[in-house]
């Protein structure tokens, strides 16, 4: 009976692993908060804000500050879309002008709402925090580099566990990795050095522009791990994947990491691991026609063996 | 004996010794690319891209020099084909190959000043020059700038319908090559047709 029961839970255990998870956000529905939020976006969605100034009596236009300006649509397509403004910001903020205080209010950060929450489970928020502590994210840089660098809560998309096109995910992602490491201004909130532009760090590699629209920088820049949907362990740069086999070649690496949802949803329905490829990718050297192999050696073999009976009657007719 | 025939000038031995040269490279690097496998590369993945892209710009420049030297001197008129009765001169071509030659027959079409080609080689010869290389030519630049590749085919990848294309030609090309050789071995001896290309007369049948 016992074994039998740690049968059922190691199936159970597998299937989930191999399952896509489905989404705890209701996409479909309307945004839970839209009046509510629409107050903070009324400023918050704009370059410039105006408001009545009481001392004045005169309405007031104001630029706002680029770093707290929000789109609307990006954060009602994201995960947090039922979420009201201040379901994570001070309630204060409601009144207007808002106290100066409130710029140095503790944010929260993911692990403060998911960390150790078995409905996040499927989401590997834990694991996730461990793989971040052991990136150089967070070993090189203080505490305040945390989540939100990279995953905007405004705007952030559950992308890898979707059916969007692989080329959307890429764009994606790598939009995030960008966001700093291709825009000095931002780099430099963590740093004082200067970067070389992305495409001499990375002119070693053939076609660098199709293959930073083709695949995602953490495909190289971290250790995937096969129970994680996304790696966040971002290794240093003398550690980055730079074979080329790597990825092309039959038993490419995008398999278990960029190509993974697909890979599994191709199983699940028609059982062709190649199908992802065929639909959204060209890898040279990963995608293989086992048909059209078979027939080359086929067709090879067969001019092979002509050859050679020819030869044989030639020499035989001498 | 016949007497020695001059078929061969200086730009055609010239185009292909540098064609061959490079075929051999780019099925090479080619088969390396389509099968690297990281425990035994054949050639080194990145070497094997770079190696492949200039000796395929070559070829592509090279195969300009074979179209403009067909258009400017009198060889383009060896790969003219008249339609009228070909097929029976094919098959009376095969028939030689597969039995003539056994029995100690004469070639059916032997070479002359002109008439440098036999119909059945003509006809190769034509499938492979001026149909499968304009293809691997364009699919090959197609995939050294594929930013100009149509995204989708009917729901497939254009970069993998052009690939799955580029390797079909490329896999013709490369048994022409095998049965090309051979069949360079049928002249009035094994080596003649070799010696041929070297100095530029053909030494008939």
């Amino acid at each position: 009976m016992q074994n039998k029961l740690l049968i059922i839970f190691i199936a159970s255990l597998f299937i989930w692993v191999n399952l896509p998870a489905s989404s705890l956000v209701n996409m479909e529905d309307e945004p839970a908060n839209l009046e509510g939020n629409k107050l903070c976006f009324d400023c918050h969605a704009n370059k410039i804000y105006s408001y009545e100034n009481e001392m004045t009596g005169r309405i007031d236009r104001k630029a706002m500050n680029p770093n707290f300006i929000y789109n609307p649509d990006d954060f009602y397509k994201g995960v947090h879309r039922h979420f009201s403004c201040t379901d994570c910001h001070s309630p204060d903020y409601e009144i207007f002008p808002h106290q100066a205080e409130l710029r140095l209010e503790e944010m929260y950060s993911c692990m403060d709402c998911h960390g150790g929450d078995p409905t996040y489970a499927q989401y590997q928020f834990d694991l996730i925090n461990d793989e971040f502590h052991k990136s150089v994210h967070s070993s090189r840089h203080d505490e305040s580099f945390n989540c939100w660098m990279c995953h905007d809560p405004h705007s952030y998309r559950s992308m890898t566990r979707s059916n969007f096109k692989v080329s959307e995910i890429v764009t994606y992602h790598n939009n995030v990795c960008a966001s700093c490491h291709d825009n000095p201004d931002h780099f430099q909130r963590i740093s004082d050095s200067l970067k070389r532009p992305l495409d001499q760090i990375h002119a070693f590699l053939p076609n660098y522009k199709l293959h930073f629209s083709a695949v995602r920088c953490i495909e190289c820049h971290t250790s995937v791990q096969d129970t994680m949907w996304v790696a966040h362990n971002i290794l240093s740069k003398d550690l980055a994947v730079k074979k080329c086999v790597e990825c092309h070649s039959a038993n490419t690496m995008l398999m278990s990491s960029l190509y993974k949802y697909q890979n599994i949803e191709a199983r699940r329905n028609r059982g062709t691991l190649n199908a992802v490829f065929l639909n959204e990718s060209y890898v040279i050297g990963a995608n293989r026609n086992v048909y059209l192999n078979i027939l080359s050696l086929v067709l090879f073999g067969m001019t092979i063996i002509g050859i050679l009976i020819h030869i044989f009657f030639r020499i035989k007719s001498k | 004996m016949s007497e020695k025939l001059y078929l061969y000038p200086v730009w055609l031995r010239l185009w292909h010794g540098i064609n061959a040269i490079l075929f051999l490279a780019l099925i090479a690097t080619g088969i390396s690319m389509q099968y690297s496998n990281p425990d035994a590369p054949l050639i080194r993945f990145d070497l094997a891209v770079s190696w492949h892209n200039i000796a395929g710009v070559i070829l592509s420049l090279n195969y300009l020099i074979f179209v403009l030297g067909n258009l400017t001197t009198g060889n383009g008129k060896y790969y003219k084909i008249v339609l009228k009765g070909y097929v029976q001169k094919v098959l009376k071509q095969m028939d030689y190959y597969l039995r003539g030659t056994f029995k100690g027959a004469h070639t059916p079409f032997p070479v002359t000043n002109k008439r440098k080609f036999n119909p059945l080689q003509k006809l190769t010869y034509v499938g492979a020059l001026y149909m499968l290389m304009p293809i691997i030519i364009l699919t090959g630049l197609a995939l050294l700038f594929p930013e100009f590749i149509i995204d989708k085919v009917f729901n497939f990848s254009g970069i993998y319908l052009t690939a799955l294309l580029h390797g079909v030609v490329g896999f013709l090309l490369s048994l022409f090559l095998v049965v090309h050789v051979y069949f360079s071995t049928m002249g009035s001896t094994p080596t003649s047709n070799f010696k041929g290309m070297m100095t530029g007369w053909h030494e008939p049948h």
